[in-house]
């Protein structure tokens, strides 16, 4: 075998910013995510899901032929664990999430949350009226009393059925009551699924594997919905701004502190008190300008979508912004944060701060957040920042950046689709039919070092694109698209095949739809279940041309999105490789599972999940899962011969006629 | 939307707005909040803002909330680059020009500047009765004259609310600026009337208006001709939107500020497209954007950025067909293709018969007068005789399509003179039953006046028929009555009528003899329907036919009870049943009968259950006060109870003054339409006030206390038949009428010193 090559900083990362910093960091001489990529070769047989480890009599490694763990587990058994235990892991991440979200609500309710009020009293009024809480005659905080309550009972219900639930599709619901896989209370999902996987316990694949539906559900249904309509109620729902993503915005001088991890609560603050005069003139004291708030992976989602402050990167750019040198602070609160910050930072004078009561990191500065004097630590955590701008030494800021169009919530897309009097999904649904749209791709998800930084995502968006598909993005998927530029109107005019163009051209939208952050995937829920009872495109999420990718996931809150959107009936391809692969050329059926959740759970909810690792054939079987439906549908066959001949191009051209031709021109040139 | 699009739209909007605001303002100065605003004979208010806000505005200062809400509509024009969405944007911008163009044209109202003033203009018919006596006919000066339309009254949108709703008036179209030229404005109305499209003109480019075109080229413009002048700025096609959301809250049962379900009912229901004829600038496109909130597209003669994808329109949002590129022979033809483009766009459904005459044939040339100044000839009328007379023979001794006049054709007549004739039809078919023949002769009358420069009044042997001047310049002659009739009767009579034969007699003689067998058969025909009560069938007929506009109401229609629009009796319905038996008139089995008195039967109250939708459970045939039948929007007339005179009243649709129920028919319509059940009051036929059930379980015709003057007048023989029939043949001079009575106080003068019975009556409640 032949010594490893190292890659170049091309070959790392498709975004120049990045390669700049790559550049940077070996002229430094420090490794980031990237390097340790390469010197980490990733455990064969763990990443094949092939290890047990659940007990004191292993670790089991089943690589033989016929080979059962110390208590006889077979290989099936064991991926179907360490499936279930990866999804609820990701679903606490989110669940707990919105737990807070929650907790947040009840004291902006009762008056107890300094700096917090309610933006948002007609999605307060929307959501509270599905559950049937009082809302005419009612003070908004009384209403969100009770839905505070109500929601924060979902996490410890024993019995009956998570409330959001019936937001789905009445089929779905059905189907789901049907198969038993409806969550009962978040918590105690989570909480068996982990004693089923306890040594000794379920030991049926297909068993333990329907409770991971279930887990599931109680995420995208559960615990990821609660944190985004929470987060809409409290801070405001997103409508499209304009923004602008990755490291070229940070300032040189202005005192630059990053957000990073995933919750809004705190964020939504520090932009609230970097906005103060007291602030402002701390700063100018200090010698900064003021203060420049970027974010980094979902918490850039959340403030991106609401307040247009800009992102500077995803999750792989989380390092690199610390390779600037111009991070006074990188404030931190859950997710995605990784510990080699801390040391990185050692190398300027950054600041890593973490704020969750339920993270720390050693070596960080703790200022632990409070959500009842939110105010007032957000300001304390700026003055930090400030005060650290004197030790700033060296920087680099690579003059990169891209203008985009976020805050695309589902209430939005439907006002967009129709404005105040007239908003409906039939715009959209009646361009899918027609064909104008072939179909929708959801393509979501994380950064993977083990893939070429952004470049799965952008190379799926963009051929999708080609192919009069729109696609919707949340999560780390949606900046990488917004610094190649997607993200913009003109995307839609010059980057898409001809049906879409003529849609995004009507609308006025870019191709690709910013719908936030990755708790909020139930936004996307949401939009289908619209879809499906505007009418046209069946009765039921599984009959809408629709996928779900992730083509950089790394994290297990992207598995646990990805089953809860299979559970809801769609076709979800993850790319690099799946953690329970298998080694089917070396133990036979030891893809029993891999297989399982794909034919299987499509014969049980309509959607697979899958893992594909080459992206042309991600897009391949995109296209033709789309027409499938299509077809299933009834709907004419994709033909782009027979769209894009609306639109300005004309106009534009007889506009630009001297006034005496133009006026020849008004009607036309016979024969045209 | 395209970004062009929105651009302009938007820019208009924001300019338009803050032109209303300074008009406001002004008028707030100039005449003060209190000053009254209102369109004319409309019991909606300004009904566009009505229907959208809810909001009922009577004064000027209440306007001022409105341009509020129409500022918040408002948006910024889409950025250079980079920009945010803008097709929501736009709509709403677009609504807050609706808003803005409807407080501005009521302003004008303020100022008398509406409707608009025009000098040496002649409106073809306003509001009033349709006899060539009252309003329509020689006389001029009944306001007819100096100026456009302005908006449409209730009359006539109720007025014409059956043919929208039964298919003959297919949909309306709103024209807005000026054709190419003049030749092209004429074809593009002439081809709209042939299709019975409701057109409404309004707008300019650079000044010119498509009502400046036609009136030169002496089209008749007005009520009477389907196609009505707004105005000829931009700002009165407003009009064409208040028409339309009055179509939703007459017919569709909707209220005021209900907007959503007030556009999404245009969008499926009610036909109509936006023609921009002419370069279009930003208040058009502004306007388009408010046109687009109800489902109707716009389709331009010129170059314009179209928009393709559907959704917020049921076909395509906007259409540019730049005129020169239209592939047709001449202008003419090209015209003709627009128009043509113009219905697939909206998907209107047009029935057109081809009638092989040499003039223009569509029912837009019904309500078409010919005045004495412009006639050729006359038959009937006070000079002469006419009558027709449609009767069935055997399939055997018919030729079909074979036409004879006999006797001279009018070419010896004098300009102006007159003289005698005689229609015969024959008809056969193995559908045809002897039944038919009144319901087919009746229709003689729509079919004759659907031909451009001919008139037609009355029917049987009170036949009154003109033919104008210009229509004998082309050629048209006795044979081609014929032509009509025997084109039509196939086109609409087709499942029943196999073989058609017509007769034109003008030879003195045989005049009189046909005219003798003729009223032999009206004879047998009177004493027939005499015969034919409620008691004598075992089935009424549903009429659903308005259920495209009120979905929840249902008429149903007894021998002795005809359809509350006038149009429908027992024998048409049953003929309509024959012509299509999945139509929307079904027989209805009477089941058992639950109360004779109130006339209630198992049959009947199962089937208004079922058509409508579970709102009515049961329904009386003979009473007011319990389960009324319910109405759609097109009643004649309208029954309402007076409480403190134990009587009704009966006002008519064509009566606009103040009734003593302290509301004027429209405002009471509001009421009684919609499909909703309200005891006290009703929506007629007015050929129902004659029957002998005539709400028969509260006491009939002696409760009638007032009625307008004049339906007494029109029906006078009438009602001296019914004051007889109910042994007071003085009855009709102790009904009040709202030349000496509009109010409860004194009407109940009135009744005691005329000694009115319905005052010793029973109570009625």
């Amino acid at each position: 075998m032949m010594a490893k090559e190292k890659k170049t900083p091309e070959q790392l990362s498709i975004d120049p910013a990045a390669q700049e910093m790559l550049i940077r960091a070996e002229q430094i001489g420090v490794g980031t995510a990237f390097t340790r990529a390469e010197n980490m070769a990733p455990c064969n047989i763990g990443g094949a899901g092939m290890c047990c480890k659940l007990c004191g009599m292993g670790p089991c490694r089943l690589t033989k032929e016929g080979q059962t763990g110390v208590c006889g587990a077979t290989i099936d058994t064991i991926q179907a664990r360490n499936f279930i235990r990866a999804i609820a892991a990701g679903s606490a991440a989110h669940s707990d999430h919105g737990r807070d979200m929650a907790f947040t609500l009840k004291a902006v309710a009762n008056g107890e949350a300094e700096g917090y009020y309610i933006r948002d009293v007609a999605k307060l009024r929307t959501v509270a009226a599905h559950y049937d809480i009082p809302i005419e005659g009612r003070a908004p905080e009384e209403i969100a009393n009770d839905l505070a309550d109500l929601y924060l009972a979902q996490f410890g219900q024993q019995r009956g059925e998570v409330a959001p639930l019936k937001r789905a599709p009445a089929k779905r619901q059905k189907l789901w009551r049907d198969t038993k896989v409806v969550p009962r209370g978040i918590d105690r999902e989570v909480v068996e699924a982990l004693h089923r996987t306890h040594i000794g316990d379920d030991q049926d694949p297909e068993h333990i594997l329907q409770h991971a539906v279930r887990t599931a559900l109680a995420d995208g249904w559960g615990g990821s919905m609660i944190a985004t309509d929470v987060a809409d109620i409290l801070f405001g729902t997103p409508a499209p701004l304009l923004g602008q993503a990755n490291l070229g915005v940070l300032k040189q001088d202005m005192v630059n502190v990053i957000v990073h991890g995933h919750e809004p609560t705190l964020s939504e603050m520090i932009v609230a008190a970097s906005q103060t005069p007291e602030i402002i003139e701390y700063a100018k004291a200090a010698g900064a300008k003021g203060v420049n708030l970027a974010g980094i992976c979902c918490t850039a989602n959340e403030i991106l979508m609401r307040q247009g402050v800009p992102a500077a990167g995803n999750f792989l750019q989380q390092e690199l912004a610390i390779l600037t040198g111009a991070v006074e602070a990188m404030v931190v609160d859950v997710q995605c944060i990784m510990q080699a910050l801390v040391g990185l930072a050692t190398n300027f004078h950054t600041k890593i701060i973490t704020t969750s009561p339920k993270v720390k990191i050693k070596g960080a500065t703790h200022i632990e957040f409070d959500e009842h004097k939110a105010l007032t630590i957000a300001k304390q955590i700026l003055r930090e920042a400030i005060d650290n701008y004197k030790n700033r030494g060296d920087i680099q800021i690579p003059d990169v950046r891209e203008d985009l169009v976020p805050g695309f919530s589902h209430e939005y897309i439907n006002y967009m689709l129709g404005g105040s009097y007239r908003a409906s999904f039939r715009p959209l649904n009646d361009a899918i039919i027609s064909g104008r749209i072939r179909g929708v791709a959801a393509i979501v998800g994380c950064n993977n070092p083990r893939s070429q930084h952004d470049y799965l995502h952008t190379h799926v968006t963009s051929e999708l694109l080609k192919q009069d598909v729109l696609v919707v993005q949340t999560g780390c998927g949606a900046i990488a698209s917004a610094k190649l530029g997607l993200l913009l109107g003109e995307a839609g005019l010059d980057k898409v095949g001809p049906g879409l163009r003529e849609i995004c051209e009507t609308v006025g939208i870019p191709p690709v739809l910013h719908m936030g952050s990755c708790v909020d995937n139930t936004r996307i829920l949401t939009v289908l279940t619209q879809m499906v009872e505007e009418g046209g495109l069946g009765d039921d999420i599984d009959q809408v041309p629709a996928v779900g990718l992730a083509p950089e996931w790394m994290s297990e809150k992207a598995l646990a999105i990805g089953t809860y959107c299979v559970a809801s009936g769609a076709y979800v391809m993850f790319g690099g490789s799946s953690p329970i692969s298998g080694m089917p050329d070396k133990v036979e059926d030891s893809d029993i599972v891999l297989r399982y959740i794909s034919e299987g759970w499509e014969e049980l909810y309509g959607g697979k999940l899958e893992f594909i690792d080459d992206p042309d054939e991600m897009i391949a079987r995109t296209l033709a899962h789309i027409d499938k439906k299509r077809a299933e549908l009834g709907l004419p066959e994709y033909d782009p011969q027979r769209f894009g001949r609306s639109g300005d191009a004309r106009m534009r051209e007889l506009e630009a006629l001297p006034l005496a031709e133009r006026q020849a021109a008004l009607y036309g040139t016979p024969g045209k | 939307m395209s970004r062009y699009i929105a651009t302009r739209a938007i820019r208009g909007a924001n300019a338009l707005v803050t032109e209303a605001e300074r008009m406001f303002g002004k008028a707030m100065a100039d005449k003060g909040p209190e000053t009254p605003v209102a369109f004319p004979n409309t019991a909606y208010y300004l009904p566009l803002i009505f229907g959208m806000t809810g909001q009922q505005i009577e004064t000027v200062g209440q306007l001022g909330p409105v341009l509020q809400q129409a500022r918040a509509l408002l948006h910024p024009i889409p950025a250079p680059n980079h920009w945010t969405p803008y097709l929501g944007e736009t709509l709403d911008s677009g609504m807050a020009t609706l808003l803005a163009a409807e407080v501005i044209e009521a302003l004008r109202f303020v100022y008398d500047l509406q409707p608009e003033p025009m000098a040496g203009f002649h409106l073809a018919g306003g509001t009033s009765f349709t006899s060539p006596d009252l309003g329509n006919g020689d006389s001029t000066g009944n306001g007819h004259d100096g100026h456009l339309n302005g908006p449409i009254d209730d009359i006539q949108l109720r007025t014409w609310g059956i043919q929208l709703v039964d298919g003959r008036m297919p949909g309306f179209a709103a024209i807005v600026g000026a054709a190419k030229s003049n030749e092209v404005a004429v074809k593009i109305v002439r081809e709209l009337q042939r299709r019975n499209i409701l057109t409404f003109l309004s707008g300019n480019v650079n000044g010119r208006s498509i009502i400046h075109q036609l009136h030169e080229e002496g089209v008749e413009l007005g009520y009477d001709t389907y196609t009505v002048p707004f105005g000829t700025d931009t700002l009165s096609a407003i009009y064409a939107l208040g028409f339309a959301v009055r179509s939703a809250l007459t017919f569709g049962g909707m209220k005021g500020g209900m907007s959503r379900e007030i556009l999404m009912y245009n969008k499926e229901r009610v036909f109509a497209f936006v023609l921009a004829l002419g370069e279009v600038d930003d208040l058009k496109y502004a306007a388009a954007a408010g046109a687009i909130n109800f489902g109707f597209p716009v389709i331009a003669d010129t170059v314009i950025p179209e928009i393709l994808p559907t959704g917020v329109t049921t076909y395509e949002h906007v259409v540019s067909m730049p005129f020169n590129e239209i592939a047709g022979a001449d202008d003419l033809e090209r015209a003709e293709l627009l128009v043509q483009k113009c219905i697939e766009v909206r998907g209107v459904k047009v029935k057109v018969a081809n009638v092989p005459v040499p003039v223009p044939y569509g029912s837009a040339f019904e309500g078409e007068v010919v005045r004495k100044s412009d006639m050729r000839v006359e038959f009937g009328g006070k000079y002469s005789r006419c009558f027709e007379y449609l009767h069935m023979v055997d399939l055997d001794a018919l030729t079909d399509g074979k036409i004879e006049v006999v006797g001279p054709n009018f070419d010896d007549i004098e300009a102006q003179g007159h003289m005698d004739m005689g229609i015969v039809v024959e008809v056969a078919g193995r559908g045809m039953q002897k039944d038919f023949e009144p319901v087919l002769e009746r229709q003689i009358h729509y079919f004759v006046n659907g031909a451009s420069g001919i008139q037609h009044i009355g029917q049987r042997d009170i036949a009154w028929i003109r033919i104008s001047t210009a229509a004998a310049d082309k050629g048209f002659n006795l044979e081609h009555f014929g032509k009509i009739l025997h084109a039509r009767l196939h086109a609409d009579f087709g499942a029943i009528v196999d073989k058609v034969q017509v007769t034109i007699y003008t030879e003195p003689d045989k005049v009189q003899d046909w005219l003798a067998k003729a009223r032999e058969a009206y004879d047998y025909r009177n004493k027939r329907l005499a015969d034919l009560t409620d008691d004598a069938v075992n089935e009424f007929y549903s009429c659903t036919l308005c259920q495209s506009f009120a979905p929840d109401h249902v008429c149903i229609v007894s021998p002795e009870r005809l359809g509350l629009c006038g149009a429908y009796n027992w024998l048409d319905c049953k003929a309509s049943f024959s012509i299509n038996p999945t139509g929307p008139n079904q027989p209805i089995k009477l089941g058992s009968q639950l109360d004779g008195t109130k006339g209630y039967w198992t049959g009947i109250n199962d089937y208004a259950e079922r058509a409508s939708h579970g709102k009515v459970g049961e329904v009386s045939m003979y009473s007011i006060m319990e389960n009324p039948m319910t109405a759609c929007g097109c009643f004649e007339c309208i029954v309402m109870l007076i409480p403190e005179t134990n009587g009704v009243m009966v006002v008519n649709r064509e009566d606009t003054s103040m009734t003593p129920a302290g509301m004027t028919f429209s405002t009471l319509a509001g009421m009684a339409g919609g499909g909703m059940q309200t005891p006290g009051v009703m929506g007629v036929g007015k050929f129902y006030l004659v029957s002998p059930k005539f709400i028969s379980a509260d006491g009939g015709f002696k409760r009638v206390v007032w009625m307008s003057s004049v339906l007494k007048e029109t029906m006078a023989d009438e009602f001296k038949l019914v004051a007889e029939r109910e042994g007071d043949p003085d009855l009709l001079d102790r009904i009040a009428d709202e030349r000496s009575v509009t109010t409860v106080e004194e009407l109940l003068a009135w009744l005691e010193e005329h000694n009115h019975p319905a005052l010793v009556m029973d109570p009625i409640f």
